[in-house]
């Protein structure tokens, strides 16, 4: 049980790496990693082509804005497996994207690439302070989506007691919490809320269990839901970050200061860039993240749009870490509503929500035509500590919601308060956006 | 003095007081009185059952949101002036009435007036001083 300190610095180490070495290790990674893709991927060779660029064009880490961008219509095109640098008998698994729209996107990992993942995502768990003797619920869904397996062999990697409880079953997962004197938790932020609603009606007291760490990720959330969720249970809250095009979970993740999420720099290189032109901004600016991986094998990816707004932060982060961050994402590019012309996020409604006292989101927004002209509800679920009996109080309850979202919406929408648990609950990434418009 | 009334968030749609009153039936709980306030999109459904506790509890495991409020039931009789001498009894001592609701007994000619009260205890000591018949939970199931 007895974690030493050796221990625990042993699976961070790189985490302190000293910055010279670390961008000496990102150039020479980033080099064979154009180097492989080149050689074995043709999309990515015929773009280099294009551009007049060769491998050797990589001199410097400043020059990886030569290079092309990839993007999400690139995995769909080249399905399944054109952008596989590793034949089939080096791949040890594979993984694919639910596939919403059309076809899913199929990623692809050699031995190594595994090793690398489980590394990453152990580095995230240490830095949330979690370590061997910690038990450690998984509550994403185990399957084709990276989460589960990815949180679960991280954990495991860490030397922590893993529960693989994968989505779904509120119930049970309370209950294993519960009888298992589970220590931390891994799932979507809105499945947390989920079970402290459920945990609540179980009358079971979060508070009075072990529990003290989340870690939630796989879609935006935000501040105030942390404070939520550490108001309602003694669990800090940390907020990981993946994509599976990239590897999954645990290509950057907080530490104990909350104070952006570390990438690990030594696997992925990332840069800011002009959604719309493309440019390369400066530290400290707000653009969409582009990742290269430096290390993956069956599947390199060079300049991959994530789709996802944040910045690098400037400056060194409190616990000394020498790896860049990423300001929280509240937003992804493509998450973008457009209303009457005017840009709205669902996390600006979040946030709106949560300005008014007491409400712990249950939210749904639709999208509606009336009149040839969109119209936005949002449905808000009314919870016991919202609750009063007298009408007045309601309907100034559904005032304050309404101006704090035309506040910060700048745009006039209608709030409905609808009845707890009637909007539906999802096991994995919250489904927030019903579009009703028929576009 | 005090009895414990259930309200209960309803979305104003065909069929939501439908399941409340039906979980109710089931643990063989009695609605002594009810009263729907609405507006066009949302109600709250007032309920004064034989046992609060155990029909708050079965609401709330099924997920409703409710809340427990304090009212005051006031025997009247049933003729013109009956309310209006309440009200006055209360006149002048700063009491606000947040809501009330009233309903007739059959077998007399007696009514119930079911007040929430901004300061129940004020109202209690007033009504009780002015001589009115306030019932009891248990008084107001037998009726």
């Amino acid at each position: 049980m007895a974690t030493s300190v050796l221990e625990i610095c042993a699976v961070s180490a790189p985490d302190f790496m000293p910055s010279g070495d670390l961008r000496s290790l990102q150039l020479q990674r980033l080099k064979a990693t154009v180097e492989r893709a080149y050689a074995h991927v043709p999309l990515f060779r015929d773009r280099m082509k294009e551009r007049g660029l060769a491998p050797t064009d990589v001199q410097s880490l400043h020059d990886i804005a030569r290079l092309p961008f990839a993007t999400k219509a690139d995995l769909r095109d080249t399905y399944p497996f054109g952008l596989f640098a590793s034949p089939m008998s080096e791949v040890v698994r594979l993984h694919a994207s639910s596939g919403t729209t059309g076809k899913p996107i199929v990623v692809a990992y050699t031995q190594e690439d595994i090793d690398v993942w489980s590394s990453v995502v152990a580095r995230c768990l240490a830095g949330c302070g979690l370590h061997r003797g910690d038990i450690i619920q998984v509550a994403y869904g185990y399957g084709l989506f990276t989460g589960g397996l990815g949180a679960h062999y991280g954990a495991e990697r860490l030397g922590a007691a893993v529960i693989p409880a994968s989505g779904g079953n509120a119930d049970r997962q309370i209950m294993l919490l519960k009888d298992f004197g589970v220590t931390a938790m891994c799932c979507t932020p809105s499945y947390f809320v989920h079970l402290i609603e459920r945990a609540g009606e179980m009358g079971v007291d979060l508070k009075k269990l072990p529990l003290r760490a989340g870690v939630f990720g796989a879609e935006p959330w935000t501040e105030s839901l942390r404070r939520c969720i550490q108001q309602d249970t003694n669990v800090e809250a940390f907020d990981i970050y993946g994509l599976s095009e990239i590897i999954g979970p645990g290509v950057g993740c907080e530490c104990t200061c909350h104070d952006g999420l570390h990438i690990f720099e030594d696997h992925f290189y990332p840069e800011i860039v002009d959604p719309e032109s493309g440019e390369v901004l400066p530290e400290g600016c707000e653009g969409e993240l582009v990742l290269t991986t430096l290390s993956k094998q069956a599947m390199p990816m060079i300049r991959y749009r994530t789709r996802d707004i944040t910045s690098l932060l400037p400056g060194v982060c409190a616990c000394g870490r020498t790896l860049r961050r990423i300001g929280r994402i509240g937003r992804r590019s493509d998450d973008m509503l457009i209303l009457r012309g005017v840009n709205v996020f669902p996390s600006q409604i979040e946030t709106a929500l949560l300005q008014v006292e007491g409400t712990l989101p249950h939210y749904q927004i639709i999208l509606l035509r009336e009149h040839g002209l969109d119209q936005m509800e949002v449905q808000v679920e009314v919870t016991p500590q919202m609750f009063n009996d007298k009408i007045g109080a309601l309907q100034s309850l559904q005032q304050q919601l309404q101006s704090a979202l035309d506040h910060i919406l700048g745009i006039r929408v209608k709030v409905s308060l609808v009845e707890a648990r009637s909007i539906q609950r999802s096991e994995g990434k919250a489904k927030r956006v019903i579009d009703r418009r028929n576009l | 003095m005090k009895i414990h009334q259930i309200s209960l968030f309803v979305e104003n749609k065909p069929g939501h007081i439908a399941a409340p009153a039906r979980l109710l039936a089931e643990q063989q709980i009695d609605i002594c009185s009810l009263y729907l306030a609405d507006t066009q999109q949302f109600g709250v459904l007032r309920l004064i059952v034989s046992d609060w506790r155990k029909a708050a509890q079965v609401l709330e495991a099924s997920g409703f949101t409710i809340k427990v409020t304090d009212v005051i039931a006031v025997e009247v009789t049933d003729q013109p002036g009956g309310l209006a001498a309440v009200l006055e009894a209360l006149d002048g001592a700063g009491i606000n009435v947040e809501y009330m609701y009233a309903f007739p007994i059959a077998c007399n000619d007696k009514a119930i007036l079911i007040f929430r009260f901004n300061d129940p205890d004020a109202a209690i000591d007033r009504l009780q001083t002015a001589g009115f018949n306030l019932l009891q939970s248990g008084e107001l199931l037998e009726k």
